[in-house]
């Protein structure tokens, strides 16, 4: 398993150095950040001094290099626009976008699991019937949309909860989160839910689908035959089987939820990366576009690793070893 | 109508500020672009300036109209024809109880135009001058040549304390340098999400109404729309257009509207023989027609500035004749908006030698001015419906900008016809005269967005002349005069005058500013 996991890191190393080529040279072939900093009453001298600043006019692969040299020692380039090392603003906002993509993950696991659950067990039911067909607008209907719809049901008709921002944070075992506040929750509500609306569909899809193979499977035939109860068997033995899939997809789906919540997070203007990463895009701040993109390949990584460890635990037939080797 | 709504405005802001000075009241504001700093010399960008005027004062402030006003020097005025005198304001104090005088000028100087990893920095406003303490109230500015420009230039600079001087980037973002004379305080800053400011009570001049005032960056427009509607902010600024009509019928919603300095304007290849997105009908190469007067006239001629004002900017906007609105000094009153005159288009295209027209691109950006896009696609629009086939191509601003003005191979201007607009931050003519009409000169900084290259010796001249002249009439009619002939050359083709929208919640107006800003001092109580 050591071995297993060493390898692993090393080919994300790898992985990683690869993407640091494609997003570098793709970064800097788009457009021109000069013109994006400078006031427009700077004069040719300016604009001049300001290219030579920021490193601009040297060849492209002087400046990669650069980059390299100072990504080794963990230096990832100052960002153009705040003049502050890029990692440390993304680290920054990070805390923002993790509990946003927390909180929707479990909205994802407490309301799509059970559900699909319940219409895995009765798919001729009406209200079964009723979730698959909300499962569909869930997947189908663009973020942006749902977003602003559920801005203008609960925050201005309804006025529940606040339409925008992050609320206030509290601090629990030295974690400062906005989910440890009523003021923040109400904050974090609708974004959470906003982002949970996809996953939450996925995970309702995936537990039917599984509940209803499995019901029909030998193994469940036999529990019933040995006489456990109906809800043993469901919670025991059928929901460790179908947890399998569930787990790897919404793995996977949590890299993306912390990756790309920009459009969420620029819809109720949430100080996360997301917003960070659009509005860097937008300017042109390429060192970080840059940072972030190798980060979360490094995300991507990491919790495909944490997956397939998970999946050893569930499912014991999976061995974790170095098949190369 | 709209200059009713601010007066009204004004005359209600002073009532309420008689009525109530001092009382403890929190406003919330939401904001469509965020400052990068707090620290007012790093980064020479708009939200930034507004936010840093509500923490440092300048020496020379600038009202809603950029009239210059005493700031923090109680008058300034050449004594020679390279020294300007400026006398200090007494008895001023920082909000870490410091006094202010002359030696937080001279450092604040020093510091401005040079801020480690500033994007953009003040050294632009402050070339070529030497600051000088006399005595503690009063500070000389030396130039090598006259230079009538002084006060503008100086107005743009925030004043920061001496201990200040020492402090960096970091400092000023944490609050702990963040100190100056202004109407408010820092109390918090947390990037993306917040800036808190509490009144400051010693303020030497008109104390602010609002106790505390929240900044909230919001910068999707329905979603800040919806956070006004929802109570969560009591004022935003950068309404977009397609919601004005909708907010107008709120009873619970009050409109603040007021022309800017910024001018919509588009600009013609006239150097390049053969210009690349200049074709002959049919697709073939063509002598460059734009060089031609009579041509850039008819362009001119064939666009509708009424259509654009009242179907594409929804009546948000002012039909432009020239680079200022009026009431901005330097402009003449001796220019009209060109009048729509298809027929006279089309006599003027044959008259040049193009009557079937030829074939042309427009470029501009899609996120960079008030509906860019589509103000591109109607002047496509209406030119060829004089002859001139032209098509449409729009691109993000971080990629336009730098196409139009190096793209070519040669590290030239890219396109043949583009849409820009300008914003004259000195709030008087010679901005826009010196950066978009005078004829590009590197070495003597002239003509930096003149990505046209339109170049006429006479308007360099009265252009250079007037940034010599300190009379002020003088000066006024030069900068008119030079107008009127860039005007009469078609050196650009403005067309129109960006109006900008705030929304507040009943109860409350804004004091619409030319220069964008938003200012809480400016949020009035009805």
């Amino acid at each position: 398993m050591t071995v297993f996991i060493i390898r692993r890191l090393l080919q994300a190393l790898l992985v990683v150095f690869m993407m640091s080529v494609i997003v570098f040279f793709g970064v800097n072939i788009v457009g021109d950040p000069v013109y994006m900093l400078v006031s427009p009453d700077a004069d040719q001298a300016d604009i001049e001094a300001a290219i030579s600043r920021l490193g601009l006019d040297r060849p492209i692969w002087e400046q990669y290099g650069l980059f390299l040299k100072g990504a080794a020692q963990g230096d990832l380039g100052n960002s153009f626009i705040f003049g502050e090392p890029a990692l440390k603003l993304i680290l920054h906002h990070m805390p923002a976008t993790m509990e946003l993509a927390f909180s929707a993950l479990f909205l994802a696991i407490v309301i799509g699991i059970p559900l699909g659950l319940y219409a895995g067990l009765y798919p001729d039911g009406r209200l079964s019937k009723g979730i698959m067909a909300a499962s569909i607008f869930g997947f189908s209907l663009p973020t942006f949309w749902v977003g602003l719809m559920l801005i203008m049901l609960f925050a201005v008709e309804l006025q529940w909860v606040p339409a925008t921002g992050r609320g206030d944070l509290g601090s629990f075992l030295g974690i400062q989160s906005s989910l440890f506040t009523l003021d923040g929750l109400s904050h974090i509500f609708l974004p959470a839910l906003n982002l949970a609306l996809l996953k939450i569909s996925l995970a309702i899809r995936l537990t039917r689908a599984g509940v209803r193979e499995a019901m029909g499977l030998d193994y469940v035939k036999y529990a019933r035959a040995k006489g456990l109860s109906t809800r043993r068997i469901i919670f025991v033995h059928v929901m460790k089987n179908i947890l399998i899939p569930v787990v790897t997809v919404m793995g996977l789906e949590f890299g993306s939820l912390i990756g790309f919540s920009v459009v969420t997070e620029t819809i109720f203007a949430w100080p996360g990366m997301g917003k960070l990463l659009i509005d860097a895009i937008l300017q042109l701040d390429r060192p970080v576009v840059v940072a972030y993109l190798m980060i979360i390949v490094l995300f991507f990584v990491l919790i495909n690793l944490i997956v397939d460890i998970l999946y050893s635990i569930l499912d014991p037939r999976v061995r974790l070893q170095d098949q190369g080797a | 109508m709209r200059k009713l709504t601010t007066a009204t405005a004004v005359a209600f802001g002073i009532l309420a500020m008689g009525a109530g000075a001092v009382s403890a009241e929190k406003l919330t504001i939401g904001l469509a672009s965020e400052p990068t700093s707090l620290d007012p010399h790093f980064h020479n960008l708009g939200p930034n300036n507004a936010m840093s005027v509500h923490i440092f004062d300048r020496l020379i402030a600038q009202d809603e109209k950029q009239r210059l006003s005493p700031g923090l020097a109680v008058s300034w005025e050449p004594i020679d024809d390279l020294t300007w005198e400026f006398k200090l304001r007494e008895g001023v104090k920082f909000h870490d109880g410091s006094d202010f005088n002359a030696d937080d000028v001279v450092c604040t100087m020093a510091r401005a135009p040079d801020v480690p990893n500033s994007p953009s920095g003040y050294g632009t406003y402050l070339k070529g001058k030497e600051v000088i303490k006399i005595d503690d109230y009063t500070v000389h500015f030396k130039t090598a040549a006259p230079y009538p420009l002084m006060g503008n230039d100086i107005s743009t600079i925030p004043v920061i304390s001496e201990q200040g001087c020492t402090s960096t980037t970091e400092e000023f973002n944490a609050g702990t340098a963040a100190i100056g004379t202004g109407p408010f305080k820092f109390q918090s800053y947390t990037p993306g999400e917040s800036i808190v400011l509490t009144r400051n009570d010693d303020y030497w001049g008109e104390k602010a109404i609002w106790s505390e005032v929240e900044f909230r960056p919001i910068t999707s427009g329905p979603s800040r729309v919806a956070s006004l509607l929802a109570g969560d902010v009591d004022m935003i600024s950068g309404v977009p257009t397609t919601d004005i009509t909708t907010l107008k019928g709120n009873d619970a919603i009050q409109l603040s509207q007021g022309v800017s300095n910024r001018v919509i304007y588009l600009h013609m290849d006239q150097f390049r023989e053969n210009s690349p997105f200049v074709k002959a009908n049919g697709g073939g190469d063509i002598k460059n027609p734009l060089m031609d007067v009579r041509v850039r006239k008819a362009i001119s001629m064939a666009i509708s500035r009424d259509a654009i004002v009242d179907r594409v900017m929804e009546g948000v906007a002012l039909p432009a004749g020239q680079l200022l609105p009026e009431g901005f000094f330097g402009v003449s009153d001796k220019l009209d908006v060109v009048a729509y005159d298809p027929d006279g288009a089309k006599a003027l295209l044959a008259e040049a030698g193009y009557p079937d027209g030829f074939e042309l691109t427009i470029h501009g950006p899609n996120d960079r001015y008030i509906n860019d896009a589509k103000i591109a696609e109607a002047v496509a629009q209406m030119l060829t419906r004089v002859g001139i086939k032209t098509a449409v191509e729009t691109m993000p601003r971080s990629v336009y900008f730098g196409r139009a003005s190096k793209g070519s191979p040669d590290g030239l201007p890219e396109f043949s016809f583009i849409l820009v607009g300008w914003g004259a931050g000195s709030g008087e003519a010679s901005s826009p005269l010196k950066s978009l009409i005078h004829t590009y000169d590197k070495d003597a900084g002239f003509g930096s967005s003149n990505r046209g290259r339109h170049a006429d010796a006479e308007t360099d001249a009265l252009i250079e002349e007037a940034l010599r002249t300190v009379d002020d009439a003088k000066r006024q009619d030069l900068l008119a005069q030079a107008t009127e002939r860039a005007i009469e050359n078609v050196a650009i083709i403005p067309t129109h005058f960006q109006v900008n929208t705030w929304a507040a919640k009943k109860g409350l107006s804004y004091v619409a500013r030319t220069d964008e800003y938003t200012l809480a001092t400016g949020v009035v109580k009805e």
